[in-house]
């Protein structure tokens, strides 16, 4: 019997003959935390008797939850933080640098690896082919001290992606609509596995926004194959060398399969307050919102500010709408500059703040009044996700966000795109 | 684990009750401020049960508690609240690891059949729940045996802090 990606990777890591539900030492090749969970991650580890990290340079800070800082508290967590980095040789991204799941996938992640991040989207990278999945801070801790953890090998939901999409309609699409099939606990404990030829098509930036989105379902991974387009983007970032090509085996045992034609899929956004109350976005015009928010892990890379831009170059954004632009990292930050996004966004009346994790967590930059609505391109609607529980929040594409962000009303983008 | 004999009161709450909801994100300032955070916790589904909670009870939660974010913080915040354990009929998977990695019992059981209020033993070790107010007797599913050595030693830094290492 053949092998999943899941069950190839840990194989690998654990130097085991890894199965589904077998439990299994990995060693872990990337270990992060942030600047919400590093505190209590590093008062974990010096809790622990290990005197050092297990490998300096292969340990990861960043500060991009809150950046720059609101307020005293974080400011003190900051400097905790750059202080453990100082002290222990680890790496840090300093406020500015960008969001951590994309400045891993940018700057460190790599087919094959293991990555354990104490961040929920972890997730994200296995858009590359990285088995990469979010821990608390007690295993981020251990992972700090040992450079290992235990793993219980997931049983795989094999996604089929055929067909291409239509105009207008993007990888956010398709993962809301797979979140709707699934439901937001439909594939706990498993891992996703995306393949089909939707897939050899499918851009890097495209397959982190699904990767992503993986663990709104409950999944412990959303894993794409590495492949030719997985090898021009590492090219692309400097780390060719790190290519290996990493396919599933034909006859790997799969728990489900779900097939999807991406050329049916329309513009859907999930309603409040759950990531599975899916509905195609021309069901639910005439639904205002007071602010539109294109940024995140999700969604905040050039080619969704470059699809917001070409959407709003030369309009305005309506009178009641905020629109808050929030670049994925420093990069996307210049790239978008360079390329004249940023100029068409701000002349349409966008607000740009720093590249970061911005509004979407509640903490700053964006918080939203009582009985506000706001679309997200981010990846939760949680009651009070976005720092107020009587708030409500609408998640979609960014060309969906930019067009409701015209009309002030929640609209498909179709009309918009030529 | 010292003690294996929980009573207390069951607190319910419905399906999919997120991070979000035990420990709001607005409030992450106060992550290095244990105390005053925990003056927060499930405020985003009952702003009153930090005032109700006493030493021993339970949350008895529907299916997917504790999905979203990775903040241990969660697990942190309701031990903190004097919780003996969640009863749920499903849980999210970070959440579950981070709950046991804090010493705190997670039991997926059929809460439907536990009403807001009833007074609730579990025992550990013979791995029942009864409901004194009602009676009604429930087995918990098992959990899996390298949580429940990490559970017993209290959570996961004194398992790693007595052993070294993991041991399968």
């Amino acid at each position: 019997m053949g092998k999943t990606l899941s069950e190839k990777i840990l194989t690998q890591k654990s130097g085991t003959d890894a199965r589904a539900g077998d439990i299994v030492i990995a060693t872990v090749d990337w270990v992060f935390v942030q600047d919400t969970t590093g505190t209590l991650t590093i008062r974990q580890f010096k809790e622990s008797k290990h005197a050092g990290l297990a490998s300096p340079q292969k340990t990861v800070i960043f500060v991009d939850h809150a950046v720059p800082s609101p307020n005293r508290q974080f400011s003190n967590d900051h400097h905790f933080l750059r202080q453990f980095a100082q002290e222990t040789g680890c790496l840090f991204f300093e406020p500015g640098s960008g969001v951590c799941h994309q400045l891993v996938a940018e700057k460190l992640a790599s087919p094959g690896e293991v990555i354990v991040g104490a961040d929920s989207h972890t997730v994200t990278a296995g858009g590359l082919g990285a088995f990469a999945t979010g821990m608390g801070s007690s295993d981020v801790a251990v992972i700090f001290a040992l450079g290992k953890t235990w793993f219980r090998i997931p049983e795989s939901f094999k996604i089929e992606l055929t067909g291409r999409f239509q105009k207008a309609v993007d990888a956010k699409d398709l993962v809301l609509h797979l979140i709707g099939m699934l439901g937001a606990d439909g594939a706990t404990y498993k891992a996703l596995e995306f393949s089909g030829d939707a897939v050899s098509r499918m851009t890097i930036p495209q397959r982190l926004t699904v990767a992503n989105m993986a663990v709104e379902a409950g999944a412990k991974v959303g894993l794409f194959p590495s492949d030719d387009i997985t090898r021009e983007y590492l090219r692309k970032q400097g780390r060719g060398k790190n290519y290996v090509a990493l396919y599933p085996d034909s006859d790997a045992a799969y728990e489900q399969t779900i097939a999807i034609d991406i050329s049916n899929l329309e513009p859907m956004v999930a309603m409040p307050h759950s990531v599975d109350n899916v509905a195609p976005a021309h069901t639910l015009t005439g639904i205002k919102i007071d602010q539109a928010f294109i940024g995140t892990c999700t969604n905040g890379r050039l080619e969704d500010i470059a699809t917001a831009a070409k959407i709003l170059e030369g309009k305005r954004c309506h009178p009641n709408v905020r629109l808050i632009i929030a670049p994925a990292s420093r990069k996307v930050l210049l790239d978008a500059i360079k390329l004249g996004y940023i100029e068409t966004l701000v002349k349409a009346g966008a607000i740009l703040v720093p590249p970061g994790c911005a509004a979407c967590l509640g903490v700053h930059q964006g918080a939203l009044g009582d009985s506000e609505t706001c679309l997200s391109t981010a990846n939760r609607n949680f009651k009070g996700r976005m720092g107020n529980p009587e708030a409500s929040i609408y998640l979609a594409s960014p060309a969906t966000a930019a067009a409701s962000a015209i009309t002030g009303e929640i609209t498909d983008p179709r009309r918009f795109v030529k | 684990m010292s003690n294996t004999l929980l009573k207390g009161k069951a607190h319910k709450f419905g399906d999919n009750i997120s991070t979000d909801h035990i420990v709001p994100g607005k409030y992450a300032y106060l992550r290095s401020n244990l105390p005053e955070l925990a003056k927060h916790v499930m405020e985003d589904a009952d702003p009153e049960f930090v005032s109700r909670v006493q030493p021993g009870d339970f949350i008895v939660a529907g299916k997917n508690f504790g999905l979203g974010s990775s903040r241990e913080h969660a697990a942190v915040v309701i031990k903190m609240s004097g919780v003996s354990a969640i009863l749920a009929k499903s849980v999210a998977r970070i959440f579950f690891r981070n709950a046991i990695n804090q010493g705190l019992p997670v039991l997926i059981c059929d809460t439907d059949k536990i009403n807001d209020g009833d007074e609730i033993e579990v025992d550990l070790v013979a791995g029942t729940i009864t409901d004194l107010t009602s009676g009604v007797k429930l087995t918990f599913g098992k959990i899996p045996e390298v949580m429940l050595n990490i559970m017993n030693e209290g959570g996961l830094i004194p398992y790693i802090n007595k052993y070294g290492d993991f041991k399968l």
